[in-house]
């Protein structure tokens, strides 16, 4: 006969139950994602064709730009380089806003349809650590995907990397990352309660981000057009990848490419900020979280009516 | 003691959908939209170690109390305790020594193994991996599920996955466990290897309390200690099975199978006989006799008055009112 076991809730357990919890949930994305070799197909080679598109039409400009004005063929041909390796660059990070806009955002939503979510809400897991676990295996594995377009592109497009200041880029990496994954949990709480209608939104934010973010060009080019664009780019920095990619570029072009003109803001100052954005994410995914569970548990809308 | 489950006039009632102007409403949507009251003025006590029955039609509330209980769902008004603790403020150890399975849930990640799910789930709940394996291979052997050890959750099938999910509950080794319709769609022999494992797991151990809902009569019958019958959102009885059967008959019947009798006026004079009804069953030259008794002491007397007239008996059965006749003289209906 065994005596109801005595249950621990001290620090000690509680930081090992996260911790556990984080592991646990990251496994799924981690592990069972990459069982389907069907990715490689979708989520490298595709990547490509978009960054494809826009590298043929940067190299066209620049051809006619050489025919026009064949004595400045070095500077518009090292401009043109600098644009294919931001576009390189960028292609690899969209890797990154897809998984947050369609596997966190979208997430608890989705989790709630097929019946997780409420085994999670009534787990003693940190809810934090169940949003943490879905972001650390989506980082891991978006990651792998991002290199893999980062090395396709480097191949096929012939592009070069000069990295000056190898510790700035991976913190600005990964600052980036966090703000970005941050945000996903904070708008994965919001879907809970818009449910369907989550969907659409996610739909309607994925193009418009790819440009107000400038995923596929400079984004202090948009910034400095003036008018509505100024208007657009500032509001693309909010999305922690646009000022994350612009810090990225800095990095591994040169501050000296296009001329030095068209960066947004110095790659340090960009860094401090993409820490307050992490850190802000973090605390507003926390607290919305906590409040539209509440919410959620007032309402009955925990778990789908069919369970 | 605490009660390992208690509610205090516990009511949840559910918003009526909200009228939208951009929304036509459907045809028959109109009676959805409403206010619900799923649960009310629901009073129970659950003591440690028992093994509680919820029966009740469609929509009587079963699920709803058991997301109360789950700490999924706030009450409207009312309380409810789980191991001593409010529900409402204070989830977290009642968290921790609680699980609940549902019957038809369809939990998990596709791409995962029915081991990595069940692993994973458990991570929740903090126990060590090597702990969770081991209990994980124990209960797979246990439930016959094991040579389904490393399929995906994808490929098995709807028994199989059930098996699976009960495995998730039992493998945090809960104190509380609720259980929401489990064997729901299964087949003969799956259904009864997830029952005996709950009564064994209940009742081998001390300290292991189950709540558990049913459409089926006979397994609230069979596995329960008490049950509580639920309409509307109303408990109607809380007793044992046994107990709630002797509510509506407070007679016995039984019946008899015999050669055919010359007198039978004799039965009516004995004491304790109620009633009694015979038909002839040409067919086989014999006589069937149901008798209807206060209690079991005129069988004797009953036996001995046949045997006098030198006739034989053939069969003799006592027949019990079931669940179902309890059920249907309570909620005036009866179940589907
Ligand atoms: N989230 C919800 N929002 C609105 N109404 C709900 C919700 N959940 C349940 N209800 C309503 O509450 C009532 C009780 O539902 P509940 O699921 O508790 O019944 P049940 O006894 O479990 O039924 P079943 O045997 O069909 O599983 C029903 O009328 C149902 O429509
Ligand atoms: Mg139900």
């Amino acid at each position: 006969m065994t005596a109801a076991v005595a249950r621990r809730s001290d620090l000690r357990f509680r930081i090992g139950l996260n911790l556990r919890s984080i592991v646990g949930r990251a496994y799924p994305r981690v592990i069972g994602a990459n069982r389907e070799p069907s990715w490689i197909f979708f989520e490298a080679v595709l990547p490509l064709l978009s960054i494809a598109a826009y590298v043929y039409i940067y190299r066209a400009i620049a051809l006619n730009q050489v025919a026009a004005n064949p004595v400045d063929a070095p500077r518009i041909l090292a401009n043109m380089n600098a644009l294919v390796a931001s576009v390189v660059l960028g292609g690899a990070m969209v890797a990154f806003w897809l998984n947050v806009l369609w596997s966190m955002a979208s997430q608890l939503y989705w989790e709630k349809e097929i019946g997780n979510l409420q085994l999670y809400m009534m787990a003693p897991m940190n809810r934090m650590a169940l949003l943490g676990g879905m972001a650390v295996g989506g980082m891991f594995m978006t990651s792998v995907r991002a290199v893999s377009t980062l090395v396709a592109g480097v191949v096929v497009f012939g592009v070069v990397f000069q990295v000056a200041n190898p510790l700035m880029l991976l913190a600005v990496f990964f600052v980036t990352l966090i703000a970005l994954y941050g945000l996903g949990m904070f708008f994965a709480s919001l879907y809970l309660l818009w449910g369907r209608e989550a969907w659409n939104l996610s739909a309607l934010m994925e193009e418009p981000i790819f440009f107000s973010s400038g995923f596929y060009f400079p984004l202090g080019g948009l910034y400095q057009s003036g008018g509505w664009g100024s208007v657009v780019a500032v509001l693309g920095s909010i999305i922690p990848a646009g000022l994350g990619l612009d810090a990225l570029r800095q990095l591994t072009l040169g501050e000296t490419a296009f001329g030095g003109k068209f960066w947004v803001l110095s790659a340090p100052v960009e860094l401090e900020i993409l820490v307050v954005l992490a850190v802000g994410f973090l605390i507003l995914a926390r607290y919305a979280l906590a409040y539209l569970e509440t919410l959620a548990k007032r309402e009955g809308k925990l778990t789908s009516r069919h369970q | 003691m605490p009660y390992a489950v208690e509610t205090r006039d516990l009511t949840r009632v559910f918003a009526g959908k909200k009228k939208h102007w951009w929304r036509k409403p459907k045809p028959n949507e109109e009676e959805s939209r409403g206010p619900v009251t799923a649960l009310d003025g629901v009073s129970l006590q659950i003591r440690e170690g028992e093994l509680f029955g919820l029966l009740g039609p469609n929509g009587a509330g079963k699920t709803t109390l058991i997301k109360i209980l789950a700490t999924l769902l706030l009450p409207t008004s009312g309380k409810a305790f789980v191991a001593g603790n409010d529900v409402t403020k204070d989830p977290f150890p009642i968290r921790q020594r609680i699980n609940m399975v549902s019957g038809g849930e369809t939990s998990g990640y596709g791409l995962l193994t029915t081991r990595e799910n069940i692993w994973m789930f458990s991570q929740f709940y903090g126990v060590p991996s090597k702990v969770s394996k081991a209990r994980i291979d124990e209960l797979m052997h246990a439930f016959g599920l094991w040579d389904k050890r490393d399929a995906k959750v994808r490929l098995i099938s709807s028994g199989q996955r059930q098996k699976m999910n009960m495995i998730r509950g039992f493998v945090t080794e809960p104190d509380i466990l609720f259980l929401d319709e489990p064997t729901l769609g299964l087949d003969v022999n799956a259904a009864r290897t997830i029952r005996e494992y709950v009564m064994n797991w209940v009742r081998g151990q001390s300290g292991k309390t189950v709540l558990l809902t049913t459409h089926y009569m006979a397994e609230a019958d069979e596995m329960c200690d008490r049950i509580a019958i639920i309409d509307k959102g109303k408990i109607l009885a809380c007793d044992t099975p046994e107990n709630l059967k002797r509510m509506i008959h407070t007679q016995t019947t039984f019946r008899l199978e015999v050669d055919p009798l010359q007198d039978t006026s004799t039965f009516q004079r004995m004491d304790g006989v109620v009633n009694f009804s015979l038909r002839d069953d040409a067919s086989k030259n014999r006589t069937e006799l149901t008798f209807i008794l206060e209690n079991e002491a005129p069988v004797a007397e009953i036996l001995s008055a046949i045997t006098a007239q030198g006739a034989k008996v053939h069969a003799l059965r006592k027949t019990e009112p079931t669940l179902e006749d309890v059920f249907i003289s309570m909620v005036g209906r009866g179940f589907e």
